[in-house]
């Protein structure tokens, strides 16, 4: 259905940025709004078996999404978004931090910025995520992959990597 | 003490010495004259690099050589890897909202 949609994913561990694009078969204010209504993304942010549950959230500059990413056996990781700019249905930016079930955000975060455009019916998504510390990002895949233990591909490749080390 | 394979790329001179021994090994001293840091601070970098078991050490007569493990760096690739399947597994599950959402209008 959607594999002739571009996905490009890429690391510089040397800026410390994760750059993402992606297309979707969608018009581009149906995907700024999966992008930026809480009730949406929470409908697919977390990677399954995750859910993603979020507490608030503000759509505008200096407000705030309070979320959660649950595991499977219920864990809560709490997490802060703080919107620092937005140019609807074009670019939106964010501060994203961890933070504790009281709102307390554990820094260094990650800046993330968003950019939409659309062509013939396909919208294009760019994601460029700066992060703070590389250490940062492992924190993140743990959290994941702890979450994932239910679906074996994930928990394999974690095994074959861990067992070289 | 083990320490963590990110330690190691975490620190901009740390990746520079990576780079700079990733084509050749080089002794201490021929990595020290490439930076404008004190030889000791050069033999921490190489300390905690060789406790990563991203470098290897060799002895060659007098002096020792330092040379990268290549496929240590390979698991950062694997890793990283493990990010690009969250982002799939996300964007797949997007594909259908966004189809729910498109079923909707109409």
């Amino acid at each position: 259905m959607t594999n002739d949609l571009l996905f490009d994913f890429t690391v510089d561990k040397a800026t410390k940025t994760v750059t993402i694009t992606r297309e979707f078969d969608a018009e581009l204010h149906l995907v700024w709004d999966a992008f930026t209504k809480a009730e949406l993304i929470d409908q697919w942010i977390a990677p399954k078996p995750m859910t993603s549950k979020t507490k608030y959230q503000d759509f505008k500059v200096g407000g705030k999404r309070f979320y959660a990413m649950v595991s499977p056996e219920g864990q809560e990781r709490w997490a802060i978004q703080e919107y620092t700019s937005i140019t609807p249905r074009t670019n939106f930016k964010m501060y994203n931090a961890f933070a504790d079930a009281a709102e307390n955000p554990e820094l260094p975060g990650s800046e993330w910025d968003h950019s939409f455009s659309e062509q013939n019916g396909t919208t294009k998504v760019n994601i460029v995520i700066y992060n703070e510390s590389l250490e940062r990002l492992e924190r993140i895949l743990d959290g994941f992959t702890q979450g994932m233990k239910m679906s074996l591909s994930n928990l394999e490749n974690l095994l074959a990597t861990l067992s070289q080390k | 003490m083990r320490r963590d394979i990110f330690q190691a790329i975490a620190d901009p001179t740390r990746r520079a010495i990576i780079i700079l021994i990733a084509s050749q090994a080089m002794t201490p001293n021929a990595i020290a004259d490439n930076f404008h840091t004190t030889r000791q601070s050069v033999s921490k970098h190489l300390r905690i690099l060789t406790e990563c078991e991203l470098v290897k050490q060799e002895q060659q007569g007098r002096e020792i050589y330092y040379s990268l493990e290549i496929e240590k760096m390979k698991e950062i690739d694997k890793w990283l890897n493990q990010f690009r399947k969250i982002w799939e597994t996300r964007f797949n599950q997007l594909d259908k909202v966004l189809l729910t959402m498109k079923k909707q209008k109409k």
